[in-house]
């Protein structure tokens, strides 16, 4: 592992580079699969792009004090966070991973979210604040099912690095796991039946009401990074790893682009669940996988 | 005209975000523009969406001949949007107050409060005309967007009667 690996891994391929445009490619795939999905046309190719270009161009108000700095400060860190997230993904075999990089990467995926529900408190407007409220909750109640399905796999590989578990071949308990992470990943990304975070009309806009032009656009980045990151989580879960560096990237983004359809798919079919339900869903439901998932691997490590 | 200003041109051209407001309508101007977004019409496909809150907006839709107690919000919702924006009159009441007109709950018409870029007549106006006053609104953004006081534009009734009308993406 050496510095020029670990600069081309972020900066370049699977990193900014790569991911700031497959960021606005993944989020006109999900408009343009709703669309044909409600027998729509959707949004032409470069839809995305144009939306981000005409936000950096908009006027923003003079924000005085601290708080107009934080308003200032949450979205570009939270695009720093979920570039690094998509730079931490093995896609290639190069080694250079290091053992922990999966809780780095686990954390780097939590950071938008945190930033947004203080983006929303920091934005003083009263829709924001109920928006962060909604995302706080949701977090909680996700990610206990989240993270348990990350660490039972770890755990039954016995590492933490992310090119071991790569590399690792998949068993049942991989996908339970699987499963269980597919199921946060709606609630992760704010699509139906848990978009209560941003419930477009219902609340305003949610955490992002008062935020205006570029700070706007740097959330929408930040958005579609985050569906890199998550979907590309599965996608190395999932796929066989392949020693050449250019199949290797084409069934990765192959994969992903299969987890953004069915997450397309159950916002598509589903309407929005009140907190609640959602809450009780990942307390009650999703967490069985996690119990077999966790169970079964701390078994195998005691036949082994 | 440098690279970086062409391509603001392009974004406004193909992203105009609408906020719908509500300025006292009879809600026929509401059902077709809610009409204008089904698949039937589909107005995704110019890139418009509807946006929840007016600091994300570009243009500005507004329906109703402007009640008294309306001014006051109309005029705080004008003043969220950040520039460049722009304001769509949809139907004939914020155009001329329509047969309400003298009616002493009113303060219209629209443009007596905020500068009005394009009238779409009619009560209430095809979707097929309020998606052409919104990309003409689209045009005038990309266009004019630095200067303040913007021409108005008509969306013609015959057009709007042919129901044919081309809306150029």
């Amino acid at each position: 592992m050496n510095l020029s690996t670990i600069l081309s891994r972020f900066l370049v391929f699977p990193g900014l580079l790569f991911a700031v445009p497959a960021a606005w490619f993944y989020l006109w795939v999900e408009r343009k699969a709703m669309a044909r999905m409600q027998q729509r046309i959707g949004p032409p190719f470069m839809q995305p792009f144009f939306d981000f270009l005409k936000l950096m161009g908009k006027e923003v108000p003079a924000r005085p004090g601290f708080s107009g700095f934080l308003m200032r400060t949450w979205p570009i860190f939270s695009v720093a966070a979920a570039a690094g997230a998509c730079g931490l993904l093995p896609v290639i075999q190069s080694g250079a991973g290091f053992n922990g990089d999966l809780i780095l990467l686990l954390s780097l995926l939590e950071v938008p979210s945190m930033f947004l529900i203080a983006a929303g408190f920091s934005s003083r407007s009263l829709w924001g604040q109920i928006g962060s409220v909604r995302e706080a909750t949701m977090n909680v109640a996700y990610n206990i099912v989240f993270l348990m399905a990350v660490i039972g796999i770890a755990v039954s590989q016995q590492t933490f690095s992310l090119q071991a578990l790569a590399q690792s071949h998949g068993s049942m308990l991989r996908w339970v796991a699987v499963l269980a992470i597919l199921v946060c990943l709606p609630a992760k990304l704010h699509m139906n039946p848990f978009s209560l975070t941003n419930a477009e009309q219902e609340i305003y806009a949610g955490p992002t009401t008062e935020y205006v032009g570029a700070e706007l656009a740097m959330f929408e980045l930040a958005h579609g990074l985050e569906w890199v990151a998550a979907t590309g989580l599965v996608a190395v879960l999932m796929a066989p790893m392949i020693a050449n560096p250019f199949a290797a990237a084409a069934v990765f983004v192959a994969f992903s682009l299969l987890v953004v359809l069915v997450l397309t798919g159950i916002a598509a079919g589903t309407a929005r669940l009140a907190i609640d339900s959602s809450v009780r869903f990942y307390g009650q439901c999703a967490v069985i996988l996690i119990v077999i998932g966790v169970s079964s691997a701390l078994l195998m490590r005691i036949k082994l | 005209m440098s690279l970086w200003k062409k391509l603001l041109c392009l974004g406004r051209r193909k992203s105009p975000w609408l906020f719908h407001m509500n300025s006292g309508s009879c809600n026929g101007c509401d059902i077709e523009l809610i009409a204008a977004l089904t698949p039937r019409y589909d107005a995704e496909q110019l890139g418009v969406k509807l946006e929840p809150s007016p600091r994300h907006a570009d243009i500005i839709c507004v329906s109703g001949p402007v009640t008294h107690t309306a001014v006051g919000a109309l005029k705080t919702v004008y003043g969220q949007v950040p520039n460049p924006k722009a304001v769509v009159a949809i139907g004939s009441c914020p155009a001329s107050t329509n047969v309400f007109i003298d009616s002493r709950v009113l303060a219209g018409p629209l443009d007596k409060h905020i500068p009005v870029d394009v009238y779409v007549p009619g009560c209430p106006p095809r979707p097929d005309a309020i998606l052409q006053g919104v990309a003409k609104a689209a045009q005038i953004l990309a266009e004019h967007a630095e200067a303040k006081n913007l021409a108005g534009v008509n969306v013609t009734h015959a057009q709007q009667a042919s129901g044919t009308a081309e809306v150029k993406a």
